[in-house]
């Protein structure tokens, strides 16, 4: 495995901080277009990173990576999600469970559980480690952003930042075979079918999005 | 072409590889066969042939296996899996034959439905034989993920809003699980790549398990505990099982028959491929401690839950999840006999909970409702189901003579050489799960009848058989057959 150095490694730093950066103003975000243009910044520094990666790599499949990302991840999903918003007429605030300051405290408090997590690695590969605890971060904010939404657009824009991170994750790894960026970036397509199809009949019978008003069609009430 | 080829294999002799090719190649071709069949009925006797054609492939490859390549391979383990898993899925496809025949008829299905749902079905079916076959560790999770988003789509097929609340629900877990798996097949290539070098042979799994001593020790726990917590969401391992329930209640009954017998098994199978890896390297934590927890926790939740059911897919639900749990525990205990008992109880679960469903989804169809209270009497006014129904809840509650009882023994031995406290635990368990059963069992088939009857549709061969093969083996399992899961068990290590 080669070894970055210097200025190369710190651009690669920057770029995978600048998505766990861009994480965290998804997290306060509360309207639903504004969130959907950070979802689409995300995914344009994810691009980044990738094209950074596929440099220093020099691995084709990276750069194929970084394109697709472009293409799918920062304007297609994007522009879909918000005609979509349009469509619907939801264009108002998303509420969040808990407030913006409880779940910026919660969002650090996971930054800090995935550096721990990857702590052991520290030992054998600083930069490992390094590469590893951000794409962590990034995939936990994820997960914490799907959770602290009661929006199902807003859950979507939480899933698209859980694979992102994946694919941060992904390019780290040298050599990793295509299988894998392509499977992500079919995910991210199906995703957004099923989301299309979903979506449309979520709000045809409830004339909501909120997914909260699911909820008292769930059995375990007796 | 497939087909050429897989002619062409089996006329050079080569009858495993012809085997696997109509495995994969099947499923997918019948799949868009789907499309274009506008009748249902022929849809449904395509959809039967087609798995009837996977299962006797998957007997062939019982004696012949292919060559070993990098991307798919067959071995001991997944040999019996693959069959286990096409024979399901065919008798599953009878019964939903019959099934969707009913839900036609009474207009809960459209024509267009019904096409999508024998597509999804093929598609479903190509996912899980593709998961098992998988030897590259990348392609498993594709096609885990592949199966699971082809469930969402078909638990979420009546459109009601509690269908379209599940599928949602289920969506959202299962890309929480998937994403987590991911991390941990990006964290377990990571590893490799330090010992084996670059590329696709660091995603083999049999390059892994070979290789596995060279392994960075740490990366390979962190890998596991990941993989576990995103295989187990798809097991239905608590606290990740949310979405099983309410996929399993409003979903079609033959898909609650395939998503328990077979979708949470291949999960569970997939778990099982990394614990190997992570045995056969001396310096890891044992994941033992951590399956058994996990393992514990679901079966002792679900068993708690089983009381507050008044939905009776629902209570099945709840009692697959118990049952993952005392698979997932005996894994996590290890040794010959436990994981034995493991494999084995993994094998009479399913057979045993598809039987169930079916069942249920007769009852269902002839009383117009999922509602424990409004189903009594059964035994006097259907007795073929009542007792059907009677027998699939007494063999997987682990009464003798059926096979449950055996692994569940079994387990408890196990347990018992290993860890005696645990055991009251597990025995203090099964016997509140009994409990819970034979309550609701006796409501349902000694109440005094009442209620709707309707019209049923389809035959109750698929039921009997299930229940006469978990009988059967609970009488007597053929020595081969013994043979071959100890030989599995010892290298579960």
């Amino acid at each position: 495995m080669p070894v970055a150095h210097g200025l190369a490694f710190d651009v690669a730093h920057m770029l995978a901080g600048g998505m766990v950066t861009v994480s965290f103003m998804l997290l306060f975000q509360d309207r639903l277009f504004a969130l959907i243009q950070f979802i689409a910044l995300h995914a344009l520094v994810l691009t980044l990173a990738l094209g950074w990666q596929a440099w220093l790599q020099d691995a084709e499949h990276l750069y194929a990576a970084a394109a697709l990302a472009l293409v799918f991840k920062a304007t297609l999903i994007p522009w879909v999600l918000h005609r979509l918003v349009r469509r619907l007429r939801i264009e108002r605030a998303v509420e969040t469970v808990v407030g913006a300051g409880m779940t910026m405290l919660f969002g650090i408090c996971l930054v800090g559980l995935a550096v721990v997590v990857m702590l052991p690695l520290a030992a054998k590969s600083p930069l490992m480690w390094e590469d590893l605890s951000f794409a962590l971060a990034v995939v936990m904010l994820g997960l914490l952003i799907m959770i602290t939404r009661r929006n199902a657009v807003g859950q979507i824009i939480g899933f698209l930042s859980v694979d992102n991170g994946m694919m941060l994750a992904a390019a780290g790894a040298h050599g990793m075979p295509f299988l894998i960026d392509l499977s992500i970036a079919f995910s991210a397509l199906v995703a957004l079918i099923v989301f299309g199809i979903f979506l449309s009949h979520i709000f045809k019978h409830f004339d909501s999005v909120d997914v909260h008003t699911l909820d008292r069609f769930r059995g375990d009430q007796p | 072409m497939t087909a050429l080829e897989a002619l062409f294999r089996a006329f050079t002799g080569d009858f495993g590889t012809a085997a696997v090719t109509v495995l994969l190649a099947g499923p997918l071709v019948t799949a868009t066969a789907m499309l274009l069949v506008p009748a249902h009925r022929v849809a449904a006797a395509l959809n039967a042939g087609s798995t009837l054609v996977s299962f006797l492939a998957a007997l062939v490859l019982l004696w012949d296996r292919p060559p070993l390549n990098i991307y798919l391979h067959v071995d001991d383990l997944n040999v019996a899996m693959i069959a286990l898993t096409t024979f399901i899925s065919f008798t599953s496809s009878l019964f939903s034959g019959g099934y969707v025949e009913h839900e036609r008829r009474t207009g809960r299905i459209n024509r267009r439905t019904g096409q999508f749902y024998h597509a999804m079905y093929q598609s479903l079916m190509f996912a899980l034989n593709l998961a098992l076959l998988a030897n590259n560790i990348g392609l498993m999770w594709v096609a885990i993920e592949l199966a699971t988003l082809t469930a969402v789509l078909m638990v979420g097929i009546y459109r009601t809003p509690a269908a379209l609340e599940a599928a949602w629900k289920y969506f959202i877990l299962g890309s929480v699980g998937v994403a987590l798996a991911l991390f941990g097949t990006i964290l377990v290539y990571f590893a490799a790549a330090s010992a084996v070098g670059d590329g696709m042979e660091a995603m083999a799994w049999t390059v892994l398990i070979t290789h596995a001593g060279w392994f960075d020790p740490t990366l390979l726990d962190i890998a596991f505990v990941f993989l576990l917590l995103g295989y187990g969401t798809k097991a239905g391992l608590v606290p990740m099982h949310a979405w099983l329930p309410d996929a399993h209640a409003e979903g079609p009954t033959p898909i609650t028959a395939v998503l328990s017998g077979l979708l949470i098994n291949v999960s569970l199978y997939l778990i099982l491929r990394f614990k190997m890896v992570l045995a056969a390297n001396p310096h890891v934590l044992p994941p033992g401690p951590l399956m058994v927890g996990l393992g514990l926790l679901s079966m002792l939740f679900a068993i708690l839950m089983l009381y507050r059911q008044r939905d009776i897919k629902r209570l099945f639900a709840y009692s697959s999840i118990e049952h993952m749990g005392i698979a997932a525990f005996a894994f996590g205990i290890g040794g010959p006999l436990a994981n034995f008992a493991g494999l084995l109880h993994m094998v009479m679960h399913s057979l045993t909970k598809s039987a169930i469903f079916f069942a249920v989804g007769h009852i269902v169809q002839v009383k117009g409702t999922q509602q424990l209270p409004a189903i009594r009497g059964l035994g006097e006014s259907h007795p073929v189901l009542g007792w059907g129904l009677a027998l699939g809840v007494l063999a997987i509650a682990g009464m003798p003579p059926f096979g449950v009882f055996m692994s569940e023994f079994l387990v408890v031995s196990a347990c018992f050489a290993r860890a005696p406290l645990l055991t009251l635990v597990l025995i203090a368990g099964l016997i509140v799960a009994l409990g819970a059963l034979l309550l609701r069992l006796n409501e349902v088939v000694f109440g005094e009848a009442g209620g709707a009857s309707l019209r049923r549709d389809g035959s109750y061969l698929p039921l009997v058989l299930h229940l006469l093969l978990v009988l059967a083996a609970g009488l007597c399992l053929p020595p081969p057959l013994v043979a071959w899961f100890q030989h599995v068990a010892a290298q579960l290590g």
